[in-house]
């Protein structure tokens, strides 16, 4: 990891917070945490957690109301060019301008961003993405899968050193989210540092090497992955019944139809839930143990945040 | 290219790419005005003693066509963006309030001037109207299509949806453009509505420019400028000050 002093951070929040309506809302309610440069970093939360609105704040498209927000150095407010210039997002909507075709699209983008004489390099994004014989085509004509492409084509045309990306694999086919980690994950060996914003938890535990969980505008979690897996408890028993449970492992047990997932924090407490699911008379069938993943440590974090 | 240019050209492919909804369109309805109204009015209506009426309505026409093109471009660019989403392609850019300022009252004026253009070409094959002073013609050309190429990016960023800016170009500009003395002198009005005609700034555009066909106005060129001028500005800072806020597009 790149020493603290010797380059700024990638991206640095500093006590941010955004209150919408005069003060009624409150969507951030003061995050503060860095990423520090070549991280590929998971920003978990579930839905209205102020996950968007964070992604919003750091590009320039909402202003927080407090605090301070800066990218390779750069703050996004006062020095909002360079800061933009060092990020490429790709946003959660799947939008496009319906008079452009794919080449066309990336060439404009780029021209935004200053950057002449592009066509290398939005060759071999078209070709990374599994666009190629696209180019041509008009926006309309594509499905919504390869418009998806295009959005992460658009946000890296200026080739950025940090890469945001907001949900990108929502409602996304399996062969677009292996394409799309596969190129991902090379441009994060080759420097860039990702932040990633997602829903799907194994994804976020296969590639983020720290994760960040938000909940109500708070980071409740900000942790290396390996050490949130390991510092909750680390064991899943997974049976199926019909039978009720005993009341004490209702209370910590995941129900998901006839699936039952209690998490157990080692051998000894795994023994003790079948001795008292056995007391109880409780007939279990399909027995796996098995590692917790990033789900359980999701969910048992979000509900101590509840308390 | 760099980003403003870059914007510019957007902007201008945007229009170029549907060039019969908006330069063939409004150059067909100019000229339909041009025989209906030349035909019925020539021999009842005299404006100017050395000017027929269908020569005396060809640069109102075009004025009029440059005028609510240039509006029509910048405002519905911009609300077609917000409505779909991909504003934020612009949002997420380096650009600057007065990047975005020059490209989109530069790629208006450009669609006003081309509508301009054809609607003259179409119309003097008709009824030559002369040319008495190029630079009024220029000038009022270049400066009406700035300042309603403001007008339209302020009301693209005011609008929220379509119907708000169907309301601006129908209860405000339209108006404002017919009451100007498109097809009439206002000194043929009574006195009460010529007094109303020169609080509109769309009357000193067109009496400008007409000026520079016929070497004759209402009022001197010069004020016509003056007023002119001043709304550009007025506008443009208004613009800047909400680009520079991110009114409505940057929460």
């Amino acid at each position: 990891m790149p020493s603290p002093t010797s380059s700024p951070p990638a991206i640095s929040f500093e006590n941010v917070k955004k209150t919408y309506r005069g003060g009624q809302v409150r969507a951030l309610d003061g995050v503060s945490f860095d990423i520090p440069c070549g991280e590929f970093f998971g920003l978990l939360g579930p839905n209205g957690a102020g996950k968007t609105t964070l992604i919003s704040v750091l590009a320039g498209l909402a202003r927080a109301t407090e605090g301070r927000v800066r990218v390779m150095g750069h703050d996004v407010v006062d020095d909002y060019a360079a800061a933009r210039k060092a990020l490429g997002v790709v946003p959660q909507e799947l939008v496009f301008d319906p008079f452009f075709s794919v080449r066309e699209t990336l060439r404009i983008q780029s021209g935004y961003f200053g950057v002449k004489n592009n066509d290398a390099w939005i060759d071999e994004l078209l070709e990374n993405l599994g666009l190629a014989d696209k180019a041509h085509a008009n926006m309309r004509q594509l499905s919504g899968g390869m418009k998806r492409r295009v959005l992460v084509a658009q946000a890296l045309v200026h080739r950025p050193p940090v890469i945001v990306l907001d949900e990108p694999t929502a409602g996304v086919d399996v062969e677009l989210r292996q394409t799309l980690w596969h190129f991902i994950a090379r441009l994060n060996k080759e420097g860039h540092t990702v932040l990633l914003t997602t829903h799907y938890l194994e994804e976020a535990e296969a590639l983020c090497q720290r994760i960040g969980m938000l909940k109500a505008g708070r980071i409740v979690a900000l942790d290396r992955t390996s050490q949130l897996l390991a510092g909750t408890a680390s064991t899943m028993l997974r049976f199926k019944t019909d039978a009720a449970l005993p009341a004490d492992i209702a209370a910590r047990a995941r129900v998901t139809g006839r699936i039952v997932q209690v998490t157990a924090h080692d051998a000894a407490e795994v023994e003790t839930t079948l001795a008292a699911l056995r007391a109880a008379g409780v007939p279990v069938e399909d027995l796996e143990i098995g590692r917790a993943d990033l789900e359980d440590v999701f969910i048992e974090i979000m509900q101590g945040a509840q308390q | 290219m760099n980003g403003v240019s870059t914007l510019f050209y957007k902007e201008v492919l945007r229009f170029w790419k549907v060039g019969f909804q908006t330069v063939g369109a409004p150059v067909l309805t100019a000229v339909m005005y041009l025989l209906v109204f030349g035909h019925t009015l020539e021999d009842h209506v005299k404006v100017y003693d050395s000017v027929g009426y269908t020569q005396f309505l060809i640069p109102g026409l075009v004025m009029m066509s440059v005028l609510q093109n240039a509006f029509a471009n910048s405002s519905s660019s911009l609300i077609q963006s917000k409505i779909t989403g991909n504003l934020v392609f612009l949002l997420l850019t380096p650009l600057s309030p007065l990047a975005w300022f020059v490209a989109y009252v530069g790629a208006a004026a450009v669609r006003g001037l081309a509508v301009g253009t054809g609607v003259l070409f179409v119309t003097a094959w008709f009824a030559p109207p002369g040319l008495d002073n190029l630079a009024w013609v220029l000038a009022f050309t270049v400066l009406g299509a700035g300042l309603m190429g403001t007008l339209g990016l302020i009301a693209g960023l005011w609008a929220e949806k379509f119907d708000q800016m169907a309301a601006f170009q129908n209860f405000i500009i339209m108006p404002m453009t017919f009451l100007s003395g498109v097809f009439y002198s206002v000194h043929s009005l009574p006195g009460f509505w010529q007094g109303v005609s020169h609080l509109n700034p769309f009357f000193y555009m067109i009496d400008g420019f007409r000026r520079g066909f016929f070497g004759v106005s209402d009022v001197s060129p010069w004020l016509s400028l003056g007023v002119v001028a001043t709304a550009f500005v007025v506008t443009a800072a208004v613009a800047l000050a909400l680009l520079r806020r991110g009114y409505k597009i940057r929460s």
